[in-house]
C-alpha cells in the first residue's frame, strides 16, 4: 500500500478564491492510501516544497499528489521536488484543480465538489503507480550523411565544423550532386561550379569527413544514438588511394562510345571515366557494363597507360559496417521521364530537350562547350519555346506526371530564358506558363526583368503539341489572355520536367523506418515545428528528399539538419522518457499487431524460450519494445488483442482507476 | 455572385460527370484543340462558362457542332477535367431545348458528294440529332 | 419528495499535447463550461481503449468525449487516425446497444482552440443533459 500525500495549494486566490481548499484537503485525506493532507498559499514556492519534502521525511511517504495548476506547467518542478525528498519523480500526480477548475467554474460549491473528484482521480492513479527511472543509452559521436550533392555536403561541412567526424555516403563515383550539372543559378547568376567545387574541395579536405563514393547504404540497424549502418561500396576496378586522377587512362580508353550521363547522354565518355574535371574524389572509375577487359578479358589498355598502378581488374564490392549516432538523409531528386508525354514529342525529336539538358548545354563544360546549339543539328536555334509545369500539378495522370507543384521551374525558366536573349540577342524565346510562381527574395523581379528588360515573350497558356516537320518543330499553343490558338515554329523546345525525390529513397525509408508521403517525399516529424527531422528519432532530412527546394531552400535546411544532430552528438547519453510500452511476454502471443501501428518502429519480436507448466520448454515469439525508440503514445496498448502491451505511466489499471474515481 | 441558370448548370455537371472546380486554368485543352479556329467558344471557355454559369450564349453557338469530339482535351488535361464531355453535355441540352435537331434528314441530300463516307453521315446523325 | 437537479456525468479523454493544452487554454481564458465535465489525461487520444469507454459507461457515466490533435498533426505522426476508426466502431456498436449517439463523441481540439473546447463541452454537456440519465449501460451492481 501506497503512503501519498496530498498538497493542495491555494494559488493566491485563484484557486482558493473558487475552490474550498480546505474542505478539499479535508475529503482527500481519507482516501485510500493517503496518510498526509494538507493545503497552503504557494505550493510551487521554495516554502511550499520545504513543506512537501518535510512530509515526505515525516510521513514516509511513496506518493505526492499536488492540488495545484496544470502539470503542463509546474509538473517538472513537483518532480523535482520529489527527487531532491529521495521518492522517485514519477510517484508525482497533479490534480489539475485551477485551469480545469476554479478558472471555469464561478460557483464555490461546484468547484469544490469538482476539486474533490479530481483528486481522488489522481490519489487512485498515484496507488497504482510505480517507480519509472528513464533508460540511458550511450551516443556514437559519428554521424551518417547519405547523399553527396549540395544539401548533404553543407550538413556534412557543418556537422564537421562542430568537430564531429561524418561519412558521405554517395551513389555516384563523385559527390557534387544535381548542382555539379547546372550552369548558372538564380537569381544572382553566378556559376554553379563556382560556388559548388570549392565546398567539395573543402569536403576532401576536412579530415573529420570520409567519402564512400560509388556506395550505398544496404542495411540500417539500431536506433537512435546507436545506428549500425552496413555500407556497399561498388568495385569501381581503380585503387581510390593510388589513383592521381591524371585522365591518361580515359584518353586511352578504346571504348569511346559510352553515353555520358553527366551531360544526360548528350554526348560519349570513354568506358573508364571521371566524371568531371573538378569531381571529388578525383579517381577514375571503369564502367563494367562497357569494359572489354571486364566483360571478354580483352584490352587492359588503361592498366598498361596507368603510371601509378591503380587499375585492378580482379577487385570487388566491399561491405563496411560502422556505427553512426545520427543519419541524414540528403537523397535529393530527379527529373521525371519524359516517356508518356507524346504530345511534346520528346523521343521523336533529339530538338525536343529537358530543363536539366539545356543546363548541359549551356554549360561551358557541356557538349558544346558552353554554345547555345540545338542537338540535332548543332546549328543555332532561332525560337525557342519553353514549357512550364510538364508533369507538374497534374493529378488526372498518376502514372505520367505528379500532383505538387515542382517549385523550381518557373525561376530556372526565366533564368534559362533571360540568358539565352542576354547571348543571343537575335533569338526569340516564348514561355508557356499556367501561372508564374516566384515567391523567394528578389525572385520576382528577377522574373520581371527577364520579360521587361530581356523581352522574352511570356504567354500565359499551355502547349497542346509539338510536331517535327523538316528541321522545324511546329509547336500548337493557346494564348488564353488574347483567346487564340497559337502556331509556332521552334528550332527548340524546352520541357521543364517535374521532379521527384530519387527512387533510392523508398527502400531507403524502409530500412530507417522513416515514414514517406504518397509522393515518396520524406515526412517531417511536424510540418512547421520539426521540419528537418523525420518522425523516427535520429534521422534528419536535409534537401529536396523531404520537397522540391532550390538551392538557398536546400543550403538552410541543410544547415538546419546539421545544428540538429549536432545537438544530438554534443550528448554523451541520451536519457529516455520512461512512459514507454512495454509488453508482458507471458501474455503476448507474437501475432504482430502492436508491430504494425507503430509509428516509430519500436517493437520486434523474438524467440523466446519459455518453461511450460508440464515442464518442457517451448519458443514462442514475444514482442519486444525498445525504450530508446518508443515515443509512448500507446496505440500499441489497445490494438494489442491478449492485453499484454500496457504504457507505463498510463497503465490501463491506473486509466481505470481514474475512471472509477471519477464515476463514483 | 447571383447564378440564374442554376438548375440547367446542375443539370450539365451531372450529365457530364465534369468538375469544372478541377480546372486550373492553363488552357492546355485549346491549345490541343484541331477545331479551335472553327469554334466562337474554345473548350477552355466551355468549362469557364459553365461554371460561372454563363450558359446560356454556348447554347445558342454554333461551336457546339464544331466539336469533332476527337477526346484530345481529356487525354492532354492534366486536372482531368474532361471539356469534350461538357461540349457534349451542352449540345444535348441545346438538342432537347430547341426540340428541334441541328441536322435534319430533308438537309442531307444538299450535302453528299462522291467523298463523304456512309459513317460519317451516321455518326453526325448520332451527334446532332435525337 | 425533493427532485434532486438532474446533473449529467461526463468523461473526457485529452490528448497531452493538444486537447489537454486546449483545456488549459480555455481556462487561461476564463471561458466557463459545465463542471460535470471531468478531464482525464492520456498522451495521445489513441491511448484511450474502448475498454476505459465501456468501463465510465458501465460506471454510471452520461456521456464520454475524447480529445485529440487534429486530423495531420498528431504528436505521434499517426495516434489520432487510429483513434478515428476505432471510436467510429465502438459509437456504432454502443448506438446500436442502446447508447446513444449524442452520447459519445470525438473532437480535434488544438492546443489553441481554447475557445473551442469550451464550446464543444458546453454543446455536448448540453445534449447530454438532454437526453437524461444513462441507465442502458450502468452497472447497478457497481453503485455504492
Amino acid at each position: 500500500m501506497q503512503r501519498i500525500g496530498v498538497f493542495v495549494c491555494w494559488c493566491g486566490s485563484n484557486i482558493a478564491g473558487t475552490v474550498d481548499v480546505q474542505a478539499v484537503s479535508d475529503a482527500l485525506a481519507h482516501e485510500p492510501g493517503v496518510v498526509f493532507s494538507t493545503n497552503y498559499q504557494y505550493m510551487c514556492s521554495q516554502a511550499g516544497q520545504n513543506m512537501i519534502k518535510d512530509a515526505v521525511a515525516e510521513h514516509k511517504l511513496t506518493g505526492i499528489v499536488v492540488c495545484s495548476c496544470s502539470p503542463r506547467m509546474h509538473e517538472a518542478t513537483f518532480r523535482k521536488t520529489a527527487a531532491a525528498a529521495g521518492i522517485n519523480p514519477y510517484m508525482v500526480e497533479i490534480a489539475n484543480i485551477r485551469e480545469q477548475c476554479s478558472w471555469v467554474h464561478k460557483d464555490m460549491q461546484t468547484g469544490t465538489e469538482k476539486a474533490i473528484i479530481l483528486g481522488k482521480a489522481a490519489v487512485a492513479k498515484v496507488n497504482l503507480n510505480t517507480p519509472l527511472t528513464p533508460g540511458e543509452s550511450p551516443v556514437t559521436k559519428r554521424a551518417l550523411v547519405i547523399g553527396g550533392g549540395i544539401a548533404g555536403i553543407q550538413t556534412a561541412l557543418d556537422i564537421a565544423d562542430a568537430g564531429f567526424p561524418v561519412d558521405i555516403v554517395e551513389k555516384k563515383p563523385t559527390i557534387g550532386g544535381k548542382m555539379a550539372q547546372l550552369d548558372k543559378t538564380f537569381p544572382t547568376l553566378d556559376c554553379a561550379a563556382c560556388i559548388l567545387t570549392p565546398k567539395m574541395v573543402d569536403v576532401a579536405q576536412n579530415d573529420k569527413i570520409r567519402i564512400f563514393s560509388y556506395s550505398e547504404v544496404t542495411d540500417v540497424k539500431g536506433f537512435v544514438g546507436n545506428f549500425d549502418v552496413t555500407i556497399k561500396k561498388h568495385a569501381r576496378y581503380v585503387k581510390e588511394d593510388i589513383c592521381t586522377g591524371c585522365g591518361a587512362c580515359t584518353e586511352k580508353c578504346p571504348m569511346k562510345k559510352v553515353p555520358n550521363e553527366f551531360n544526360l547522354g548528350m554526348d560519349n565518355r570513354s568506358a573508364i571515366y571521371i566524371p568531371f574535371a573538378q569531381a571529388v574524389p578525383k579517381v577514375a572509375t571503369i564502367d563494367p557494363n562497357y569494359c572489354n577487359m571486364l566483360k571478354n578479358g580483352k584490352c587492359g589498355v588503361c592498366s598498361k597507360v596507368c603510371a601509378a598502378g591503380a587499375i585492378d581488374y580482379t577487385q570487388k564490392d566491399e561491405f563496411i559496417e560502422e556505427k553512426y549516432g545520427a543519419i541524414v538523409v540528403a537523397t535529393g531528386f530527379n527529373p521525371i521521364s519524359m516517356d508518356k508525354f507524346d504530345e511534346f514529342a520528346y523521343n521523336q525529336s533529339k530538338d525536343v530537350i529537358t530543363s536539366l539538358e539545356f543546363e548541359r548545354l549551356t554549360n561551358a563544360a557541356g557538349p558544346t562547350a558552353g554554345k547555345l546549339l540545338r542537338p540535332s543539328d548543332l546549328k543555332h536555334p532561332h525560337t525557342i519555346v519553353f514549357v512550364q509545369c510538364v508533369g507538374s500539378r497534374c493529378d488526372a495522370c498518376a502514372e505520367k506526371g505528379k500532383e505538387y507543384c515542382s517549385k523550381i521551374c518557373c525561376m530556372y525558366t526565366a533564368k534559362h530564358a533571360m540568358l539565352t536573349r542576354d547571348k543571343y540577342p537575335d533569338t526569340e524565346v516564348y514561355v508557356f506558363y499556367i501561372d508564374v510562381r516566384t515567391p523567394g527574395k528578389n525572385f520576382d523581379e528577377f522574373y520581371r526583368r527577364a520579360v521587361e528588360e530581356y523581352g522574352v515573350h511570356y504567354i500565359k497558356g499551355m502547349v497542346g503539341k509539338v510536331t517535327p516537320e523538316g528541321d522545324k518543330l511546329k509547336v500548337q499553343a493557346s494564348d488564353l489572355l488574347a483567346n487564340k490558338q497559337l502556331h509556332i515554329d521552334a528550332d527548340l523546345v524546352v520541357l521543364a520536367a517535374a521532379i521527384e525525390p530519387d527512387k533510392s529513397a523508398r527502400p531507403l525509408a524502409t530500412m530507417l523506418t522513416a515514414s514517406m508521403d504518397t509522393n515518396d517525399f520524406f515526412t517531417e516529424a511536424h510540418p512547421k515545428l520539426r521540419p528537418v527531422e523525420s518522425p523516427t528519432a535520429g534521422v534528419f532530412l536535409s534537401g529536396a528528399c523531404q520537397g522540391p527546394k532550390d538551392i538557398p531552400e536546400t543550403v538552410s535546411q541543410a544547415g538546419a539538419a546539421a545544428s540538429k544532430v549536432i545537438g544530438l552528438l554534443a550528448k554523451d547519453k541520451l536519457t529516455g522518457n520512461p512512459c514507454v510500452a512495454s509488453s508482458n511476454e507471458l501474455m503476448c502471443n507474437g501475432c504482430s499487431t502492436c508491430e504494425r501501428v507503430c509509428p516509430y518502429g519500436a517493437i520486434t519480436y523474438e524467440n523466446k524460450e519459455f518453461r511450460m507448466p508440464d515442464r518442457t520448454t517451448a519458443i514462442r515469439r514475444i514482442a519486444v519494445v525498445n525504450p530508446a525508440v518508443c515515443q509512448g503514445c500507446g496505440c500499441c496498448t489497445v490494438a494489442c488483442p491478449s492485453g499484454a502491451m500496457d504504457l507505463r505511466g498510463f497503465a490501463n489499471s491506473q486509466i481505470i482507476a481514474e475512471v472509477d474515481a471519477i464515476c463514483k | 455572385m447571383h447564378n440564374k441558370n442554376q438548375y440547367l448548370q446542375e443539370e450539365l455537371l451531372r450529365t457530364s460527370g465534369v468538375n469544372p472546380k478541377k480546372c486550373m486554368r492553363c488552357g492546355k485543352c485549346s491549345a490541343t484543340c484541331p477545331a479551335y479556329d472553327e469554334m466562337e467558344y474554345h473548350p477552355h471557355q466551355f468549362v469557364n462558362m459553365v461554371e460561372s454559369g454563363d450558359i446560356e450564349p454556348l447554347l445558342n453557338s454554333k461551336s457546339l457542332y464544331r466539336c469533332l469530339s476527337c477526346f484530345a482535351c481529356i487525354d492532354r488535361c492534366p486536372r482531368g477535367v474532361e471539356p469534350a464531355k461538357l461540349v457534349e453535355a451542352v449540345r444535348l441540352a441545346a438538342i432537347r431545348k430547341q426540340g428541334a435537331n441541328h441536322l435534319k434528314a430533308d438537309d442531307v441530300p444538299a450535302m453528299l458528294d462522291d467523298d463523304i463516307p456512309q459513317q460519317a453521315l451516321v455518326s453526325a446523325f448520332r451527334k446532332y440529332a435525337k | 419528495m425533493q427532485v434532486k437537479e438532474y446533473k449529467p456525468l461526463i468523461v473526457a479523454f485529452c490528448c497531452n499535447w493538444c486537447s489537454y493544452a486546449g483545456a488549459d487554454l480555455a481556462g487561461n481564458n476564463r471561458l466557463n463550461y459545465p463542471a460535470d465535465v471531468k478531464i482525464i489525461r492520456v498522451p495521445c487520444s489513441c491511448r484511450v481503449n474502448p475498454m476505459f469507454v465501456l468501463r465510465a459507461f458501465q460506471r454510471g457515466a452520461d456521456g464520454v468525449i475524447l480529445c485529440g490533435c487534429h486530423p495531420g498533426d498528431c504528436h505521434y505522426t499517426s495516434g489520432n487516425y487510429y483513434t478515428r476508426r476505432r471510436m467510429a466502431l465502438l459509437f456504432s456498436m454502443l448506438d446500436y446497444l442502446g447508447i446513444e449517439k449524442e452520447r459519445t463523441r470525438v473532437e480535434w481540439v488544438s492546443a489553441a482552440e481554447g475557445a473551442k473546447f469550451a464550446a464543444t463541452m458546453n454543446d455536448f454537456a448540453e445534449k447530454v443533459a438532454a437526453l437524461g440519465e444513462n441507465k442502458r449501460l450502468e452497472d447497478l451492481r457497481c453503485k455504492r
